[in-house]
């Protein structure tokens, strides 16, 4: 029950957020852009919520309009990672002949730190939104084939499968009708994950200065830039960081509720269940 | 196990053939010509031809490969354009300082997370189990790289206790070491601590009610050596398959936290050669920090096979 | 040795309160050997477990009753008492014998943990103690098997291997859960005299728990059968089997396959299923499954009454009212077979 409200919560966090960035342009009161060199690092009050930044710009509004690109940036590579990554985790874990190359070609880049090949392709292809999106897909499809191939590989054996198959059901017909129904659930719970992990990774890129544009507001570009200020102006630090955070966490904790609400050996479930002597009849 | 062994240990040339690739194209992706991008819009063109020389990019691609593939193996990683030393000299005169991080970091992740896993299972029945999953989520969910800037904010301006910059190496005494360490070490442990007691906490709990505790129980063991002997050492084996994804998170996280903190180490060559486009130092170090994963997985996978009776015995 | 008296444990289930065990009752002297018979689901487990308090908690609570060992309430012990309890004086072997031992141990050392909770002895003297113990048990090549893990074990050894863990502080009373279950019907036979061995050799008291009446037949003195929390029927072994008082035992007794049997007597299972223990049935607990049911059947809960020297039944059907039913059955079978 109450694991349940808090995946309620974080969901509505979260579309909150997402619909305050989408409609920012009709309701924030002072434009993100609007510089005012008297108007300097100010500190939080009744007109700067969330006090200004070193062109005197108003941090709350951009902390707000930063998030569309972190969301963008974040929901697109999960959504092209997943692509890409279940089309090789079924591939290979139907097609037993595909597997060992498959499998070798992702443990490859598996072998790298994610955020460290994130980091060496934008270096090679430079910092356009784009090409985060690039580095971040290919940083984090191959955790998606290999969650994908080994649950394929947990129902290829399954009755109605070999069924299928000996009634000379066409492969792609039994891998889209058969297989990708049973094998959604962890494809979208890592979804889910990848998506909170390319906002952090996102937003440590253009920490690094290899991110974004820097004249683009991302909550990364405006922490590389408020960095300098930590000491005089903190809030030009905090506020960005606590948008990073609740973001992130109520993707992670969605991501965490659906994989208890999806599997049914969920630790969860399991010590719930009854103790077997005692289960009534249904 | 000696099969399982082998088997485990020729399938790392494959994986290492794919890095090798995937590092050696990695100069390949840059849009144009890249002795152009190292040199700049002024290079003359003789200084241009020149660097594609000695870059062998006039070769077709894969003679490329294996001539850079024959050189990396024979441990020459090329030369650094920016200070024109050989990459392997730089490496190896920037390791130190990441490896104190790394291995300091993982001290704390194991002095941290493990205490916590077992207090928490101990108070399983308690308000405490569901709070600190919200709050080992929270740990995941925050950058690395802000919480370094709230911690130097806090204990190297506010409260001035730690150096906020700076390294000094082990040959000039532990204490100084340990000092310029402990902050950034800490900050590079904090999200792995989240991770690892997590796993460690699921893992016990998955064996507190498995009926071989019951077993200890009816023996008259008391519960707190059940939890610490027998619930904890099945929790162990599938932990460690997480200490290699740990230590992904250390390497790449060192990269920020060299960064932040001046360190210098293979994660600030790194940056700093990407802002130098110094490409043969940034495949050098992307290579030897997936060659370093790559063993740690390998490590990782034997000790799990030792910890696992019914593996060790196959 | 053992009194339980109206014992009540309830299992909070995020589904309701179950009412495992409802009100049960009985004795056990030194040496002696129950068996306490029931479907899955009847609440022996739950009742096996409570007699050493090793049922979790929470769900598990005891609101009502008392269980007197030597004198003293197990339920009111501190953990302490507890812990010397078990083991030491009461002993437990469980269904499963995979998932019973520690698979990252060896069986030497499980053994030994259990010599050593409970003795101070020297570690090469417990290790002793150990090999004798397998040797006991019928472990061929007991001290080379010490240095084995359990998944090197077969089920039957394992389950040897785990009676050798209950016997190793000499208990005085040894409950065995379902021991046999898990296992082969040869091995099972192997098992059951293992269990007479040590109970000659050390006169030690035994409750065996099974769904199976075969099982406890001839190493039981006497038979408690369990239905829904409630003990339905209890007497000698004799008695149970040869002058049943319960539609209930007598269901069961059908639904074994007897040697001994002639070859009209068809096997039959119980239709229906144990009723839900949240939301029992009204009147008595048998009566939806029952195939002498009558009206009274569902208004009186029938409480445990004495039908014959030492023997008691719950059944809304005095003695001879059930034994002229049970005569029917039989002419009606025998009118069918002509």
């Amino acid at each position: 029950m109450m694991s349940k409200k808090r995946n309620m919560i974080a969901l509505t966090i979260f579309l909150l957020i997402a619909l305050a960035t989408i409609t920012a342009n009709w309701w924030l009161p002072v434009s993100p852009t609007a510089m005012d060199a008297n108007q300097r690092l100010l500190a939080p009050s009744g007109t700067h919520w969330f006090g200004t930044d070193d062109f005197g710009r108003d941090i709350f509004a951009r902390v707000v309009v930063a998030a569309r690109v972190s969301l963008a940036v974040g929901v697109i590579v999960a959504i092209i990672a997943t692509v890409i990554g279940t089309l090789i985790g079924l591939i290979s874990g139907y097609f037993r002949k595909t597997d060992f190359i498959l499998m070798r070609i992702v443990d490859g880049f598996l072998a790298f730190p994610a955020l460290l090949l994130a980091l060496a392709l934008v270096a090679a292809l430079g910092g356009s939104i784009t090409n985060i999106v690039i580095a971040l897909t290919i940083a984090f499809f191959p955790v998606m084939s290999r969650v994908v191939r080994s649950a394929v590989l947990q129902i290829n054996n399954a009755q109605y499968i070999e069924a299928a198959r000996t009634t000379g059901t066409r492969d792609l017909v039994i891998l889209l009708k058969y297989i990708l129904p049973n094998v959604l659930s962890p494809i979208i719970v890592q979804s889910t994950f990848i998506f909170a992990k390319a906002i952090l990774a996102e937003a440590a890129l253009s920490f690094l200065g290899v991110g974004v544009n820097p004249s683009t507001p991302t909550w990364g570009n405006m922490l590389q830039e408020s960095q300098i200020y930590i000491t005089i102006a903190p809030w030009f630090s905090i506020f960005p960081g606590i948008a990073i955070v609740i973001t992130v966490l109520s993707l992670n904790i969605l991501g965490d509720g659906l994989r208890d609400a999806f599997d049914p050996h969920s630790l969860k479930r399991k010590r719930k269940r009854k103790p077997k002597q005692t289960a009534p009849a249904a | 196990m000696l099969n399982y062994t082998i088997r485990r240990l020729l399938s790392v040339i494959p994986v290492m053939l794919v890095v090798s690739i995937i590092v050696f194209l990695l100069v390949h992706l840059t849009p144009g010509n890249p002795a152009f991008i190292i040199l700049g819009e002024d290079a003359s063109p003789e200084a241009i031809a020149q660097l594609e020389e000695q870059l062998g990019l006039n070769e077709p691609l894969y003679i490329q490969f294996f001539d850079w593939l024959k050189q990396v193996i024979t441990g020459d990683l090329g030369t650094s354009v920016y200070s024109a030393q050989p990459v392997t000299e730089l490496i190896f005169a920037n390791f130190g300082p990441t490896f104190s991080l790394m291995v300091l970091s993982l001290l704390f992740i194991l002095i941290i997370s493990i205490p916590i896993a077992i207090l928490i299972v101990s108070l399983r029945k308690t308000i405490l189990d569901p709070l600190f999953t919200n709050v080992s989520l929270l740990g995941v969910s925050v950058p690395e790289f802000w919480l370094a800037i709230l911690l130097v904010l806090a204990f190297g301006v506010t409260f001035p206790v730690f150096p906020v910059a700076g390294y000094m190496p082990l040959a000039d005494g532990f204490g100084a070491w340990l000092y310029h360490l402990l902050l950034p070490a800490f900050v590079l442990a904090l999200v792995e601590i989240g991770i690892i007691a997590r796993m460690l906490r699921d893992s016990m709990l998955d064996s507190v009610n498995q009926d071989y505790t019951k077993t200890a129980r009816a023996k008259g063991v008391r519960e707190r050596d059940v939890l610490m002997k027998h619930v904890f050492a099945n929790a162990l084996i599938p932990t460690t398959t997480v200490l290699g994804a740990t230590v992904a998170g250390l390497l790449g996280g060192t990269v920020i936290i060299e960064t932040l903190f001046t360190i210098p180490g293979i994660g600030q060559l790194l940056i700093d050669s990407i802002h130098r486009r110094d490409y043969p130092v940034i495949q050098g170090v992307v290579l030897f920090i997936a060659a370093i994963y790559v063993l740690v997985n390998l490590v990782v996978d034997l000790l799990y096979a030792f910890l696992d009776p019914r593996i060790r015995y196959d | 040795m053992l009194e339980v008296k109206d014992l009540h444990v309830h299992l909070d289930t995020p589904a309701g309160l179950v009412k495992a065990v409802d009100g049960v009752s009985f004795r056990l002297e030194a040496g002696q050997t129950i068996g306490i018979v029931g479907e899955s689901g009847s609440g022996k487990s739950v009742l096996a477990h409570s007699l050493t308090k090793l049922n979790p908690e929470p769900p598990a609570t005891y609101p009502k009753g008392e269980i007197l060992f030597e004198g003293e309430n197990i339920l009111t012990m501190d953990k302490k008492r507890l812990r010397s309890l078990r083991g030491k004086e009461i002993a437990m072997i469980f269904q499963d014998p995979m998932s019973s031992l520690n698979p990252v141990f060896k069986i030497g050392r499980q053994l030994m943990e259990a010599i050593q909770t409970h003795q101070k002895l020297p570690k090469k003297e417990a290790r002793q103690k150990a090999v004798e113990l397998l040797a006991d048990v019928g472990i061929p090549d007991p001290e080379r098997r010490m240095q084995n893990y359990p998944h090197q074990f077969s089920g039957g050894m394992r389950q040897r291997v785990l009676i050798a863990i209950a016997l190793a502080a000499r208990p005085k009373l040894l409950i065995a859960d379902e021991p046999t279950t898990a296992l082969d019907v040869t091995i099972q036979a192997q098992i059951i005299e293992l269990l007479k061995k040590i109970q000659k050799k050390y006169s030690t008291a035994i409750i065996m728990i099974t769904h199976d009446l075969g099982v406890v037949a001839n190493l039981a003195d006497r038979i408690l059968v369990m239905y829904a929390g409630k003990i339905v029927e209890s007497g000698s072994t004799a008695n149970i089997f040869y002058d049943t008082a319960m539609p209930y035992t007598w269901s069961l007794l059908r639904s074994i396959p007897r040697l001994d049997a002639a070859g009209s007597e068809r096997l039959l299972h119980i239709e229906g299923h144990p009723p839900n223990l949240i939301q029992p049935p009204t009147g008595c607990n048998f009566h939806p499954r029952c195939p002498f049911a009558r009206d009274a059947c569902l208004q009186i809960d029938p409480p445990l009454s004495e039908c014959g020297t030492d023997h008691f039944a719950a059944c809304v059907l005095s003695k001879q009212q059930f034994d002229e039913e049970k005569q029917a059955v039989a002419e009606q079978k025998g009118v069918l077979l002509s």
